[in-house]
């Protein structure tokens, strides 16, 4: 499905921009700044920003690209990090994970078709003594059955 | 105490791993050994200084340790862990052991690692025996690959997994491969770049960003994903910010980055150290080779210009010395209506000789004359002013020194005493605010202007004045902290201005200026300059400067500590270009800025060897080394040697030439590698002077513009193919070596002696050696300087002689040459050149990175990739007030003529102001630029004309009938049957 995706116009990132040239490593804070606001970083911004920092877009290019959180397109209306590091894996997040991605019918970074919910891995929330951990739209959920798990789903009419 | 450190002799390539450090001695022992480095030397150098290699991958002596590839671990006494030599500084008494069994262990499972993730077809792989990858797999002596094969790791098959992806990526049949597969950038015509051989060492992009300054290559993603970018997304090297200098080419240890003649030739075998022959930086490279095949140009890591950097010219554009347009044997025609008769070197040298001699017979001694060329060697240029003095009889050579640094020789040689910049180029690592006017480095003298920009990077600040937002006032990791965007032709007003502040303020150097210059001149100039009227706030209405800027710029300068002033053409190249050199050199001696490292008056000069054409007595007024010709014992010293009567009265210049030609009385010229027809301005008056000659000879590669009105082409030697030596911008004298026989069958200096022993003189040279031996004998400033000092040294910067048999980098370091510094009072006066309103703009002309000058050898390169046409840069405003958008046809109009060439619409410009460059035949920018010249040295005022721009359909008229008449001039004969 083709959701709309939300076309800043140059001023309006040089205005989110703006709000962060104060601070000393400026950079992450713009990336972050334009992603919240628009679900992911365009890549008209990248030239924009190179300007504004007195830098080449390759250096921009870089950064964003180094961090998988930011994106090249908006996600889901609804984002489901699943941990998959060491200590979720030793207590059944695998299973869940796969899961949930067989029950979705997605791959790891997939969107479902409706455009609500879009799975992510993530490696380690801090929530290692309450293993399996997920997190669902920034709220972090611990000690996941599959049972819990669906009912995230379902809350989020994946 | 045993001293390790070996001497590193001219032709030590070794990479030493890490950057050198100047520092207090430290002694540490590694292997047992005792060794001496400075502090703040790492390991890793300490090593390699005393023979020991250690394995390393992503270090290199021209950046700073990095510290990812792990493979140069040592393990040293007393601390815990395997600490890499790269990153760790050297420590008095520390015991180092380099090849102990924990390391050799874990260097070979690095090793291990960045082959499961590489192609194994290193036989049939375009790095093949010059491959560091390769070189440590063996010093580290892996014999086993145990990783499974998988996406990322090598597949035992053969090719590895990418390159085999990339097989069957290719076969659209089967299926489409591995998903990570991504294809090589071919989009460079010089070289490739081939993911599936990159092992992510960072080196191309610290080249990119260390060394030249440009930034234009990151590393994109994380982990197994991670590969080098240029630009962002959807970007390939082509449409990214790279400048194609070949750092990262260079720097890469495998095949990922690449020249596409190595590709296609192989791996060279032999190499030869030599100069490179585009712009003033004098820049060494190494040819290589394959028997007589050039292979690549690699920058030399000794060359004491260029510290091993290169720019896309000297680099890559070497195609043209076998381009199918060179002309290799000599012609002749009675008439220029007339196409090419190919003859004999012997029937071409008589048919010129007999000429030239007619023509003095019938018309007197003076009606023929010569121009040296900034292009050829200092010994060529010496005989071509030879010729005229010792054989014609008269002193009217010139050079095409005229229409660009003239001024310089002139200003500096009145106010210090010598004719040339005050400093090496190393010495900008010492400035702390500099001063550029008129130049654009990172466009015409790129490989110094990434240097520059390296000590910008370090905190040193700038000051750009110029019309245009060069590079240099905001570029990425560079930012000027003043701009002065100054009217095109008020640069006296300016510099007068930055003056007046340090003045009528007090930032002045008293101290200096009371024990080097001459205080009473300096009196007089404090009440000139003091005078109201050489304010900013007076001036700024004329200039367009900002009095406010203009102030804080000047107080920067003056106060900020070591200030240098580097200018170029666009000082120069006015009606007061002379007034303009003078004024900066009152503003460094006024600051006390001259005479030490870091400091100095700095012209960056044009063309390779424009200051050593300069040197040999190209100007009609003066013998080598700037010694007039009214001057008996000068003359005295020459007619020894030569043994022929020398003329007192100086000659003609090269517009005085083209002006006696018109009128009748200048018959015959001797033109050695310069086109004068393109670059020389008002191209309809050199034409008309051309065309009423009667012996034209043109000494040349190709058929250029000149050689349209010529009788005589005789075919010329590229650098490749000569000995000889090049004087850069600092004054620095650099061997040129034959690369390979001259294709043409002559060097240039053979040429020359033919034809004066044609003409009747005896002239019996046999190597070059021979001529810098005669330079040497009658000029003091040379008087040291042989081809065995250069051989042993690499290098010297003249003065060379009895004082200074070493040298000298930094020129008036105990007092001015000429004795006591000189102020000379500096009145603007406004060039007649006015923009009105038939002619509202005013043009300035340039030079882009890619091309240079009349673009002879650069347009027969896949430079012009970069570059097609000269394009006319105008400002939004300008553009639209005209109804003119981007690419469209634009007439280009002024008092003198008019041509046509495509607009680009650009916020580099300041409104009023459009700009464009020479290095189309086609564009015929100098039909457009006056004939008004510098007051004292005729110096063409390229920089000002006014000019009007409208919208056009295509070439003018006169670009069609030239272009006619060209092609008719370019007719050859057939050879007969």
């Amino acid at each position: 499905m083709q959701y709309p995706t939300p076309a800043p116009t140059d001023a309006e990132i040089s205005a989110l921009i703006d709000e962060h040239m104060h601070l000393e490593g400026p950079l992450l804070p713009m990336l972050h700044a334009i992603q919240d606001s628009y679900g992911h970083v365009p890549q008209m911004a990248v030239p924009i920003i190179a300007k504004a920092l007195n830098v080449t877009t390759a250096e921009v290019h870089g950064v964003i690209s180094f961090y998988h959180d930011y994106r090249k397109a908006p996600a889901g209306r609804h984002i489901l990090k699943i941990c998959r590091a060491e200590a979720c894996q030793s207590m059944g997040g695998k299973a869940l994970a796969e899961g949930v991605l067989a029950k979705l019918g997605l791959d790891w970074h997939g969107t479902t078709a409706n455009g609500n919910l879009t799975v992510e891995p993530v490696y380690c929330l801090g929530l290692c003594a309450c293993s399996p951990a997920a997190m669902i739209d920034g709220k972090v959920v611990g000690r996941l059955t599959s049972e819990r798990m669906s009912a995230l789903l379902k809350e989020a009419n994946a | 105490m045993k001293d390790f450190i070996i001497p590193t002799s001219i032709q030590d390539d070794r990479d030493m791993g890490t950057p050198a450090r100047t520092g207090a001695p430290v002694t540490l022992t590694i292997d047992g050994f005792s060794v001496t480095v400075p502090e703040g030397t790492s390991v890793m150098r300490a090593a390699a200084e005393m023979g020991t290699q250690i394995p390393k991958l992503c270090a290199s002596d021209n950046m700073e340790a990095f510290g990812s590839c792990r493979l140069c671990v040592v393990e040293i006494e007393g601390r815990r862990g395997t600490p890499a030599s790269c990153t760790t500084p050297v420590a008095e008494g520390m015991a180092v052991n380099t090849q102990s069994a924990k390391v050799k262990k874990i260097r070979k499972g690095v090793m291990e690692l960045y082959i499961s993730d590489h192609p194994l077809d290193c036989l049939t792989c375009s790095a093949n025996g010059d491959c560091e990858l390769q070189d440590m797999a063996g010093a580290v002596g892996l014999r086993d690959q145990r990783y499974e094969p998988g996406r990322n790791h090598y597949d035992p098959t053969g090719t590895g997994t990418l390159a085999q992806g990339d097989a069957r990526a290719r076969d659209t049949t089967s299926d489409l491969g591995n998903p990570e597969f991504i294809p090589a950038d071919l989009s460079n015509p010089y070289f490739s770049y081939d993911p599936s051989k990159c092992i992510v060492c960072s080196r191309c992009v610290r080249a990119c960003e260390e060394v030249q300054g440009t930034f234009a290559l990151t590393i994109e993603g994380r982990g197994f994903e991670s590969r080098v970018s240029a630009g962002m997304t959807g970007d390939d090297f082509m449409s990214s910010d790279c400048v194609s200098c070949g750092a990262c080419v260079q720097a890469c240890p495998t095949a990922t980055l690449q020249e596409k003649s190595i590709i296609e030739l192989g791996t060279p075998q032999r190499s030869v150290i030599t100069t490179c022959a585009y712009c003033g930086v004098g820049c060494s490279f190494k040819a290589e080779l394959n028997g007589d095949e050039l292979v690549r140009m690699v920058p030399y890591k000794h060359g004491k210009a260029n510290r091993g950097h290169s720019c896309v010219k000297g680099r890559f554009a070497y195609g043209y010395a076998n381009h199918k347009d060179r002309i290799l044997n000599p012609m002749i025609r009675d008439r220029v209506d007339e196409p090419w008769k190919e003859v004999s070197w012997d029937e071409a040298l008589t048919f010129a000789a007999d000429r030239m001699r007619g023509l003095q017979q019938k018309y007197g001694k003076n009606s023929v004359g010569v121009i040296t060329s900034s292009r050829c060697t200092n010994e060529e240029t010496y005989l071509v002013q030879k010729l005229t003095r010792a054989v014609f009889g008269n002193n009217n050579t010139d050079t095409c020194a005229r229409v660009c640094h003239s001024p310089t020789g002139y200003g500096l040689g009145q106010t210090f005493g010598t004719s040339a910049g005050t400093q090496d180029f190393d010495s900008v690592e010492d400035t702390d605010v500099i001063i550029l006017i008129g130049a654009n480095p990172t466009d015409a003298h790129p490989v110094f202007a990434s240097r520059m920009k390296k000590r910008l990077r370090a905190g040193a600040k700038i000051i750009v004045i110029d019309p245009r937002k060069i590079d240099l006032v905001r570029s990425a990791h560079v930012e000027a902290s003043h701009h002065l965007p100054l009217r095109p032709g008020t640069n006296v007003a300016v510099v007068s201005a930055l003056a007046h502040v340090i003045v009528t303020e007090g930032l002045m150097d008293q101290d200096f200026i009371r024990e080097r210059c001459d205080w009473d001149e300096f009196g007089e100039y404090v009440e000139f300059i003091g005078d109201p009227r050489h304010s900013p706030e007076a001036t700024e209405m004329l200039t367009g400067v900002p009095a406010a800027d203009l102030r804080a710029a000047a107080r920067q300068f003056a106060t900020g500590g070591n200030g240098a002033i580097y200018y170029g053409l666009g000082v120069t190249e006015h009606s007061q270009g002379s007034t303009t050199v003078i004024a900066i050199a009152n503003l460094a001696m006024l600051t006390g800025n001259v005479g030490r490292r870091g400091v100095g008056v700095n012209p960056l000069r044009g063309q390779n060897n424009v200051q050593g054409s300069c040197d040999m007595g190209s100007f009609p007024h003066e013998l080598p080394g700037y010694r007039h010709v009214k001057n008996k014992e000068v003359r005295d010293i020459y007619e020894e040697v030569w043994g022929v009567q020398i003329d007192s009265e100086p000659g003609l210049r090269i517009p005085n030439m083209l002006d006696a030609a018109v009128e009748g009385t200048f018959k015959g010229l001797y033109c050695q590698g310069e086109d004068i027809l393109q670059s020389d301005p008002d191209t309809k008056h050199v034409a008309a002077g051309l065309a009423a000659m009667e012996c034209v000879i043109v000494h040349d590669l190709f058929l250029n513009e000149t050689a349209n009105y010529a009788h005589v082409f005789l075919p010329g030697s590229t650098f490749l193919e000569k000995d000889g030596t090049f004087t850069n911008a600092e004054r620095r004298i650099n061997r040129v070596r034959e690369v390979m026989k001259p294709l043409n069958g002559y060097a240039d200096w053979e040429v020359t002696q033919l034809l004066a022993n044609a003409m009747g003189a005896n002239w019996t040279y046999t190597h070059p050696t021979q001529i810098m031996d005669e330079i040497a004998l009658t000029t003091p400033s040379f008087a040291g300087v042989s081809y065995d000092v250069l051989e042993e040294q690499g290098s010297v910067q003249w003065p060379c002689n009895e004082a200074n048999p070493e040298g000298t980098p930094l020129m008036h370091v105990d007092g001015f040459v000429r004795g006591k510094g000189r102020f000379i009072v500096t009145e603007y006066v406004a060039t007649e050149e006015k923009a009105g309103p038939r002619f509202p703009l005013l043009l300035t002309t340039g030079r882009i990175l890619s091309q240079y000058n009349v673009g002879a050898q650069t347009r027969r390169t896949d430079n012009s990739l970069w570059h097609d046409q000269d394009l006319l840069e105008i400002h939004p405003h300008d553009a639209e007030l005209r109804g003119l958008k981007d690419g469209e046809w634009v007439k280009l109009a002024s008092r003198a003529g008019e041509t046509t060439l495509r607009a680009k619409v650009s916020e580099r410009m300041s409104p009023g102001v459009v700009y464009t460059t020479f290095h189309h035949p086609d564009t015929q920018a100098n039909v457009i630029t006056t004939d008004f010249s510098d007051w004292a040295t005729n110096c063409p005022e390229y920089k000002v004309t006014a000019v009007q721009v409208s919208h056009s359909n295509g070439p003018s008229d006169w670009q069609e009938e030239y272009n006619a008449q060209a092609a008719q001039a370019r007719r050859i004969l057939p050879a007969a049957e």
